[in-house]
């Protein structure tokens, strides 16, 4: 996010953004299926990336899309996909593979509306829990929200640097208005965009020990055709890479692969917090609607209310200790959402009781309007 | 935030209108170096169903991207102007095509044979870009010169000079019929 801009400004859709934030972040592989609304990010990639010598695979549908990433990430070159609703659910049984063979990729989900085909044009975020939960069995996963054209060039370099950092697939959530808004930006010289690049082992192939601990609780990865070979699966595994049922095999596996992303909370927790330093009344927002929240806030401000906003950045694993101190210090929360509150019941988990959390929700397709937000801060 | 100028432009899918809107915003955007914001809402379909593009623009950052209370509505079919007509601002241009809207408040509407103009150029689908000269003509929410770099930037090799010609028809058709039939602003609407 501190990469310098240079080089004149574009109007750019949000999907389209993604792309050159992708490409910044060093993303050489693209394997997915279109729909509605992240069309755009397949279209762009299939003539982008050939452009720089990466590869674009239009597959047979969203189950094989993050399969081929998978193991193009395997073999060394930074991979994504990009969906809605409908594929991202077919991916959630890959997505716990790359959790547990401990993967790097990043999944794009632009909400629309659901259940099932839903509304292909219209923006929702009711994705939020499933990008949480979809993929069964106990995991840690980082789920990003983007708001606007700048968020998701930079929250896909950020998506690619915290995959290779912590050897996770991550899931940046954008919706419809985030897909579809276009907005000048001026991209970053590409020098100066800050990429991660997941370690490598050093040790010679013949000692290397593939789900060794280390102090980070990530271990360093080998590339397949380097020499490195390594068992990969989905079954828990002990360090060697080979299935195991073995209480003290299972327990250290499972431990690790939670602490190597609660180790580093304040490295992958990010919000956005504006106008909340003297805040009586805070609202907590994502995505398209943390615009809304925006204006209305402001708004709020001029007639003489003292509301601020919580942005959420990262969404999951969920901003606890970033969100406790305001709930100790405002006298009301309100959690707006193109959803029935998914949030909100995370807000309300922290909450404990501590002040009263309000929920704003719509579902029918559209977006919240500041007008909507504001008539609630008024009344509080 | 009173610097925010909204526009939505309506119609129905195949009319143009999203190209429209990014033209605008690139015009406003990259030509005059504002801020802007273009969104859009369309159905599944890919032509007939209802379509709408709008675009704001204004000095500061943008919060909220799409438009609350359009300071100019372009209604390109009759559905989009019943629709859409009481959203429009107070004293706000209502801008309709004479020959596609039957039905509307002729105190407050300019009515302009945008599809005519354009067919008679040579090219009906041209009627985009039409409104758009009698559009920046009327309001100056873009500079003319802005409008015409970006029109020319974004439509396909070979039209150029259609679309040159369709936006000065715009631009006259705007002078010739504003002048004629514009309502003064009486500050009572």
């Amino acid at each position: 996010m501190n990469a310098e801009v240079t080089g004149k400004p574009k109007l750019l859709q949000g999907n389209e953004a993604v792309v050159e934030g992708a490409l910044a972040a060093g993303c050489r592989f693209f394997a997915g299926y279109p729909i509605t609304p992240a069309t755009e990010i397949s279209e762009v990639m299939s003539y982008r990336l050939p452009a720089v010598g990466g590869a674009f695979i239009q597959m047979e549908d969203e189950i094989a899309s993050l399969g081929a990433v998978i193991g193009a990430s395997l073999a060394g070159v930074k991979a994504m996909t990009a969906t809605s609703g409908p594929g991202f659910s077919l991916m959630q049984e890959n997505l716990g593979f790359a959790c547990v063979a401990e993967v790097p990729c990043v999944i794009v989900n632009v909400m629309r509306g659901g259940p099932s085909t839903g509304l292909p044009t219209r923006v929702s975020q009711g994705d939020v829990m499933q990008a949480r939960w979809g993929a069964h069995g106990d995991h840690p996963i980082i789920v990003l929200a983007a708001a606007t054209t700048r968020d998701c060039f930079d929250l896909t370099v950020t998506a690619f640097n915290l995959s290779e950092k912590y050897r996770t697939p991550v899931i940046l959530l954008t919706d419809e208005v985030v897909a579809h808004t276009r907005e000048k930006l001026a991209l970053p010289a590409p020098e100066t965009v800050e990429v991660v690049d997941r370690l490598r082992p050093t040790a010679p192939p013949e000692w290397y020990v593939p789900y060794a601990d280390t102090a980070s609780g990530v271990p360093p990865m080998g590339i397949f055709g380097d020499g490195y070979r390594y068992h990969v699966t989905g079954l828990i595994h002990d360090v060697h890479g080979f299935p195991t049922e073995r209480p003290d095999e299972i327990v250290p596996f499972m431990n690790r692969l939670f602490r190597k992303i609660t180790q580093h909370f304040d490295d992958i927790l990010m919000v956005e917090a504006e106008m909340t330093a003297d805040a009586e009344i805070l609202v907590v927002a994502y995505g398209s609607v943390a615009r809304s929240a925006r204006r209305a806030v402001k708004e709020a401000r001029e007639q003489g209310i003292k509301a601020g906003l919580l942005q959420l950045v990262t969404l999951w694993p969920f901003p606890r200790r970033l969100l406790m101190p305001l709930l100790r210090q405002v006298r009301a929360v309100l959690v707006p959402e193109l959803n029935m509150g998914q949030m909100s019941r995370e807000v309300k988990r922290v909450n404990q009781g501590m002040t009263r959390v309000e929920t704003l929700n719509r579902i029918d397709g559209h977006l919240i309007t500041p007008g909507e937000i504001l008539e609630r801060l008024l009344i509080f | 935030m009173s610097s925010r100028y909204e526009i939505r432009l309506a119609g129905s899918g195949g009319q143009g209108l999203i190209l429209a809107g990014i033209i605008l915003a690139e015009a406003a955007g990259i030509y005059d170096g504002k801020f802007v914001c273009q969104t859009q809402s369309y159905g599944p379909e890919a032509r007939g169903g209802a379509s709408k593009a709008e675009v704001v623009i204004s000095n500061a950052a943008i919060d909220y991207p799409k438009a609350i209370r359009p300071d100019v509505l372009l209604a390109l079919n009759q559905k989009s102007l019943d629709v859409f007509l009481s959203d429009l601002k107070p004293g706000g241009l209502l801008l309709v095509d004479a020959d596609l809207v039957s039905e509307y408040p002729a105190s407050r509407a300019l009515a302009l044979p945008f599809t005519r103009i354009a067919r008679e150029l040579g090219r009906a689908m041209a009627a985009n870009i039409v409104a758009l000269g009698a559009l920046a003509q009327l309001t100056g929410a873009v500079s003319l010169r802005s409008l015409e770099a970006a029109v020319l930037a974004r439509v396909p090799k070979g039209t150029e000079d259609l679309n040159r010609r369709a936006l000065a028809a715009g631009v006259a058709a705007a002078k010739a019929g504003g002048a004629a039939s514009v309502p003064e602003e009486t500050g009572e609407n």
